[in-house]
């Protein structure tokens, strides 16, 4: 796979290093294609379609392989970065029998964005999540690292105002 | 009951319950230093059959009979996948375990290594589980530098690498192909089995797949011994030569309109209505029950006259229900609409079908249509029926599927239409007066939340 020279390349050597780290673990290459996901979404927020390519050529495989997986899982967005804080709110079952569904709703109405959207200023995105396994706190969600718990709309609504 | 001493959640409720310093100084690694110094890898294989152990991430397969399924004088590699994906919902005993105690999980999984022979182990670990990565690595990196991990590991031919696998926010990545296809970095799609993993599992090698509370379980089955093991819990039926038992200590999570949710350990066999009331504190608000989630959703769904139902690998079938799952409960008060509980349902397995198989692929996608055309108001009493028909036909047990979830998907179905056809009836007549006897095709609703 070449690609053309024009290309500016996203993958920052630092990455590249990260995911290089991954190949010994493994005894395919193949198998470091969700990590090295991982590692250029906790950069870039997102996984162009050129880091797609640029993870192939590392890992030995065609993009199509890379793409094809990425696919499969929900997560990796391709359009643009995600916003600086990305927030799972939980609606599976526990969480919805405790007003999850409604926390959802308000934060999705205050922000005027829909699940999976993200504020026009690039600070929020809101995810509609399955359970989080944190159902002895429902409703809660996952802002980021942080699992928030025991929610309200007002909870959630002023948890969401402290986000830089 | 009131003598049972916790061993799953001792250490939690200590200060610093993840180190291992405060984990050895309990006697932790002691059983892994003993197994390696005087078992054989048969041995422990031997142990653990004869404590009883069934797998807790939901199948419930006899732990030592998996294990020797391994092929024998095997050259290897032979792998070890952990599965942490834990994605049930109302399942959270495998988080808190490698949150507050994750050596206690080590110290299984080195044991399970040892009798299988893997020399990697993978720890398949859901995305949704940051503080359980930060402190299963953080453990892992203290076993490295105290030399209990790595190549001969104490001086012995044991060497063993443990490394942790992120996933990427999928259900199906739980089932233990779908977390074989994932962890080799394709697509979660579950493999037709036979093979079966000990076969021929990951990168093409004898795998074992096991959960990380089964194998917080073998920790100790070493410490103390089968016996042990199998006073706890409710013997194997005699008149029932398919019932392997239900032995060991169990976490109990319970969650939904209960006065204090979380986890519990209790022996197997405690009956639902003890988990609720004794460890749950009761429905809230003083309200009566209604229904509850035995094992996580994909196990169906208990009346609240069925909550005296014992909560062990034999008992749930009698009542309909699929298993015992994940033994986590939701309890739903007298409040709760059950076309709102089994809309929840369906959006999750329509959500998380692989869409390998067509069955589970429409029959999921569906089965939620069909439920939020009942919630909007438009349902007809025909589409009861065919909710009812496709979880009749969907799933490994009526044989059209390749994995379970589709079995998961059929029982919320089944078991609401079945246990409270009335109230179904009854909203559908209220909500949709002049339309609830149409039996020609309607149009379907734009849905959210399906793929
Ligand atoms: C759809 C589906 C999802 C599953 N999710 C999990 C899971 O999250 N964690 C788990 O341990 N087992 C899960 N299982 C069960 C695994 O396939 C497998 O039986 C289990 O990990 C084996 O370990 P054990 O024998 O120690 O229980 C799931 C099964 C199915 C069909
Ligand atoms: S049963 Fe459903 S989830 Fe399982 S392999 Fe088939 S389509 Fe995928
Ligand atoms: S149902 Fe929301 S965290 Fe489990």
């Amino acid at each position: 796979m070449t690609t053309e020279t024009n290309v500016e390349r996203v993958l920052t050597d630092e990455m590249v290093d990260q995911i290089k780290a991954y190949i010994p673990r493994y005894p395919s290459k193949q198998a470091v294609v969700l990590p090295a996901l991982h590692i250029v979404n906790e950069h870039l927020r997102y996984v162009p379609h050129q880091a797609v390519v640029e993870i192939a050529e590392l890992l030995d495989l065609a993009p199509a392989q890379v793409q094809d997986t990425l696919t499969f899982y929900g997560f990796f967005k391709q359009d643009k970065p995600h916003g600086r804080t990305r927030i799972w709110v939980c609606r599976s079952i526990s969480c919805a029998l405790r007003g999850g569904e409604a926390v959802l709703d308000h934060l999705c109405h205050k922000l005027n964005i829909k699940p999976g959207e993200t504020t026009p200023d690039g600070r929020i995105t809101i995810e509609a999540a399955e359970c989080l396994g944190g159902c002895e706190f429902a409703p809660c969600m996952l802002a980021g690292e942080e699992l928030v718990k025991n929610l309200d709309a007002d909870s959630a609504a002023a948890y969401v105002d402290g986000l830089k | 009951m009131s003598e049972f001493e916790p061993v799953l959640l001792a250490n939690i409720g200590k200060e610093d319950s993840h180190t291992l310093k405060v984990y050895e100084s309990s006697g932790g690694y002691q059983a892994f230093r003993r197994v390696l110094k005087e078992m054989s890898p048969a041995d422990v294989i031997e142990l653990v059959k004869a404590s009883g152990l069934r797998g807790r991430g939901g199948a419930g397969f006899p732990c030592g009979m998996k294990w020797s399924f391994l092929p024998k004088d095997h050259p290897g590699p032979i792998y070890m996948c952990v599965n942490a994906d834990e994605s049930e919902p109302a399942t959270f005993n495998n988080r808190i375990l490698m949150e507050l105690d994750p050596h206690q999980v080590l110290e299984g999984v080195l044991i399970g290594c040892y009798a299988t022979r893997a020399t990697t182990a993978y720890i398949y670990l859901r995305y949704e589980y940051p503080l359980a990565l930060k402190r299963m690595q953080g453990a892992i990196d203290e076993l490295y530098a105290a030399g209990l991990l790595g190549k001969n590991i104490l001086g012995s031919e044991f060497s063993l690498d443990i490394y942790i696998h992120r996933g990427a926010a999928a259900y199906i990545c739980g089932e233990e192909t779908g977390l074989i296809e994932s962890l080799e970095g394709k697509r979660a799609w579950p493999r037709i089995k036979p093979p079966f993993p000990a076969v021929e599992g990951v990168f093409r090698k004898p795998t074992v797949v096991n959960n990380i509370e089964t194998l917080a379980c073998v920790t100790h089955i070493a410490a103390r011994g089968a016996d042990w093991f199998k006073s706890i819990g409710v013997p194997a039926d005699p008149n029932n030569p398919r019932d392997a038992g239900s032995y060991g200590p169990k976490l109990y999570c319970v969650s939904g309109h209960v006065n204090r949710p979380g986890c519990y350990e209790a022996p197997l066999g405690i009956t639902c209505r003890h988990v609720i009331e004794e460890f749950g504190g009761g429905v809230w608000k003083g309200r009566k029950g209604k229904a509850a989630v035995p094992g996580g959703i994909s196990m169906g769904l208990l009346t609240e006259a069925e909550w005296d139902t014992p909560l062990d690998f034999n008992s749930l079938a009698k009542v309909g229900c699929l298993g015992l799952g994940t033994a986590a409960v939701t309890v739903m008060d007298e409040t709760v609409s059950m076309v709102d509980y089994l809309h929840n349902c369906c959006r999750f397995f329509a959500h998380e079908s692989c869409g390998q198989c067509t069955p589970c692929r429409e029959g999921t996608s569906w089965a939620l249509r069909m439920m939020e055309r009942i919630k909007a108001g438009k349902g007809r009493l025909k589409d009861l029926d065919l909710l009812l028909e496709i979880g009749d036909t969907i799933g490994i047990i009526p044989g059209t599927t390749i994995c379970g979830l589709a079995d998961g998907a059929a029982w919320p179905m089944k078991n609401a239409i079945r246990k409270f056809r009335d109230e179904f009836e009854d909203y559908i007549k209220r909500t949709n007066p002049n339309g609830y006897m149409e039996t020609k095709p309607v149009e379907a609703l734009e849905v959210i939340g399906l793929h």
